[in-house]
């Protein structure tokens, strides 16, 4: 009967390797979530680049101030563009009606992307555009195919092209599969630079998804050490009381 | 000096011993403390699987606690219930802690629930004269399980919205009034405000009170027939001449120290995830539960939250959609039944024959697979693998008559096993 269970749990074994699928590959981003010269300039990316079309609407710009160590004249000079006040959330101003008409969809909110998503999802997505005649507005996406959002990073990243690879199949149907980028227009910035551009904004998406987390981790030591402390303290209480047990 | 320190003493002691008579004259203060505590008598050799039902205890209390001040910044409505949920995390003081307590003491919860029922099978402490206490038990396990179930639509995510369209939709399958049922469930057509309005009501007020109510009387079924132990020897056979069981001990202090230990333990590793990773890697928090509930859109890939895969792989692995229903309830029901499946006369493992050793194991390997599986996608090989450890939880209840009854048991002791620090 035990060899049926070992029997068993052999049969088991093949069946992880149906678990991964064709999900594309994604990059690891790496990130360092105390870097706060990093979260800042993340934070302008954010504005800059992000924020005329996606909210942050659980994120107050005072709080970005206050957890990245910026000022609030700062805040208002640099990262604030539309005469809010600096308690706001981070709200746009775009019509979820004409947003729908002009993307097809409306530009989902960011607070919670990085958790939905993860950072290396958001890493490999927003460095993964590629031209794409066929598309509407000129590009698609690896990560994600068919995504209605346009590369508003071109000019930084420039233009790449998807170079794909087939592979005849027992049918003789080729199979294509992406195989590279191939940098076609090069953009403002070296490749480096923007994988480095990426990585910061990617730093303050996932900042702004938990930004109890700084101080969360921070807390987490004392009292860890604290408990270490209690559990010893009880254990040699329990040892004093228990020497009258026989 | 010392004089007059001493009187000062002596006479605020025994305003406290007058306040104590004044009370125990009209409540049963100190009779309960002696009857429950410290002259409950449990057995000297309670081992490490003997913290849980303290630990359970805790965290209940801890659920309550966070609830509470959770429930003061919550609010159940469609339309701002993913926002309040966030507000807590930002904006609330130590709203996160609250919450991460809250989701985390939830997986915390069933993993200490979860370890003591384990140990009543290993020491067979449903056996008789216990299955009233287990029964009780197993209800709060029931009660634990809705209450997990209804706590999990309040966030209002992308996977509490579609966890609970999938759960509600199964007794869609009860034959002629499935359809109806499930609408009264929810109150509406699909999952809406008003369903999550009535599951917030049962949440934080129906189960926790009727948690809260079994748990009084699972003690109280407990203090009266007296603790198993690894044993399984009942220690009330042999007493001392005070009446006094001479394996037993004082719960107080003897396990209230005990079980500080245990609590500093739990604590530590209750903190390290609340502190270091409170989604668990989407186990305790799914990623998908950080998307609002969004009726158009499901989640790539549905899957209850961890303490309910067992069962959901058991639901998946049958392809009629009512027998998996039906199997499922069944699986979960199974353990009521265990004081009379098995017909064992020894309680222990320590004293059980090969035979129960090897479905233990078994079921123990195929409980554990089975959770795996349930929170993997569906393909051929995992239903396949599903099904087999499906049969083998199935055959460990309800195979027991037979391989209790048959197996070579060894000789019980009449006393404890214990040897002294």
């Amino acid at each position: 009967m035990r060899t049926k269970l070992l029997v068993l749990l052999a049969a088991l074994a093949p069946a992880a390797a149906f678990a991964s699928g064709a999900e594309p590959r994604l990059d690891h981003v790496n990130l360092d979530a105390s870097n706060m010269p990093a979260l800042q300039r993340g934070a302008g990316n954010f504005v800059n680049y992000c924020l005329g079309c996606h909210s942050a609407k659980y994120m107050r710009y005072n709080r970005v101030a206050a957890d990245l160590g910026i000022s609030e004249q700062q805040l208002i000079d640099n990262l604030m563009f539309t005469g809010e006040r600096p308690h706001d959330t981070m709200r746009i101003g775009i019509d979820p009606e004409q947003a729908r008409r002009w993307f097809g969809v409306v530009p989902p909110d960011l607070s919670l992307i990085a958790r939905a998503r993860g950072t290396d999802y958001l890493y490999t997505f927003l460095r993964s555009f590629y031209a794409d005649p066929a598309k509407a507005n000129g590009v698609n996406n690896i990560v994600l195919p068919g995504t209605a959002m346009p590369h508003v990073l071109w000019q930084l990243q420039g233009v790449q092209e998807a170079v794909w690879e087939g592979h005849p199949d027992a049918q003789g149907n080729v199979q294509k599969h992406f195989k590279e980028f191939k940098l076609v227009t090069p953009g403002t910035l070296t490749p480096e630079e923007f994988d480095g551009f990426v990585r910061d904004t990617v730093a303050f998406l996932e900042y702004i998804g938990e930004p109890a987390r700084l101080k969360r981790e921070s807390l987490g030591f004392p009292v860890i050490a604290f408990l270490v402390f209690f559990t010893l303290l009880a254990w040699a209480l329990k040892k004093e009381y228990w020497k009258d047990v026989k | 000096m010392m004089g007059s320190t001493n009187q000062t003493a002596r006479t605020e002691g025994g305003r406290i011993k007058a306040l104590v008579t004044w009370i125990d004259d009209r409540f049963p203060m100190t009779k309960l403390w002696k009857e429950q505590v410290a002259e409950y008598y449990a057995p000297k050799n309670m081992n490490f699987w003997y913290y849980f039902g303290s630990l359970a205890m805790m965290a209940l209390v801890i659920q309550i606690l966070t609830g509470i001040f959770l429930t003061m910044n919550y609010k159940p409505s469609a339309a701002e219930a993913f926002g309040s949920v966030e507000y807590i995390m930002r904006d609330v003081e130590w709203g996160w802690l609250i919450r991460y307590m809250h989701s985390t003491g939830a997986s915390a919860f069933f993993i200490v629930v979860y370890l003591h029922m384990f140990r009543s099978l290993l020491y067979g402490s449903y056996q008789k004269p216990r299955e009233l206490l287990w029964i009780f038990g197993m209800l709060i396990y029931f009660a634990l399980m809705a209450e997990g179930f209804f706590g999990y639509l309040l966030p209002w995510g992308n996977m509490s919205y579609w966890g609970a369209q999938v759960i509600v939709s199964l007794f869609g399958a009860i034959p002629y009034v499935g359809d109806s049922l499930t609408e009264w469930i929810r109150g509406d057509f699909f999952i809406s405000d008003v369903t999550l309005n009535r599951f917030f009501a049962l949440h934080v007020i129906a189960i926790p009170f009727a948690l809260v109510f079994l748990v009084i009387a699972h003690l109280m079924a407990l203090h009266e027939v007296g603790s198993n132990n690894p044993d399984g020897v009942e220690i009330k056979k042999v007493k001392g001449p005070d009446g006094i069981p001479l394996d037993g001990i004082a719960f107080h202090p003897y396990y209230t120290v005990k079980d500080m230990v245990g609590v500093g333990v739990f604590l530590l590793l209750f903190c390290g995830v609340i502190f270091f990773a409170p989604t668990m890697g989407g186990y305790f928090l799914e990623h998908a539960n950080f998307e609002p509930a969004n009726a158009l859109q499901t989640p790539p890939h549905i899957a209850p939250v961890w303490y309910y895969t067992p069962f959901y792989a058991i639901l998946r692995s049958v392809p009629n959609k009512p027998l998996g229903a039906a199997l499922m309830g069944v699986a979960v029901l199974l353990f009521v039944f265990l004081p009379w499946l098995d017909r064992s006369k020894v309680k222990s493992i320590r004293y059980r024959g090969p035979l129960f050793k090897f479905f233990i194991t078994a079921f123990a390997i195929s409980f554990l697979a089975l959770g795996y599986l349930g929170m993997q996608p569906v393909t051929p090989a995992y239903t396949m693998a599903a099904r087999v450890f499906a049969t083998v939880y199935f055959a460990f209840f309800l195979l027991m008559p037979w391989y209790t009854s048959i197996d070579k048991t060894k000789p019980v002791p009449t006393r404890v096993t214990y040897h002294a620090h």
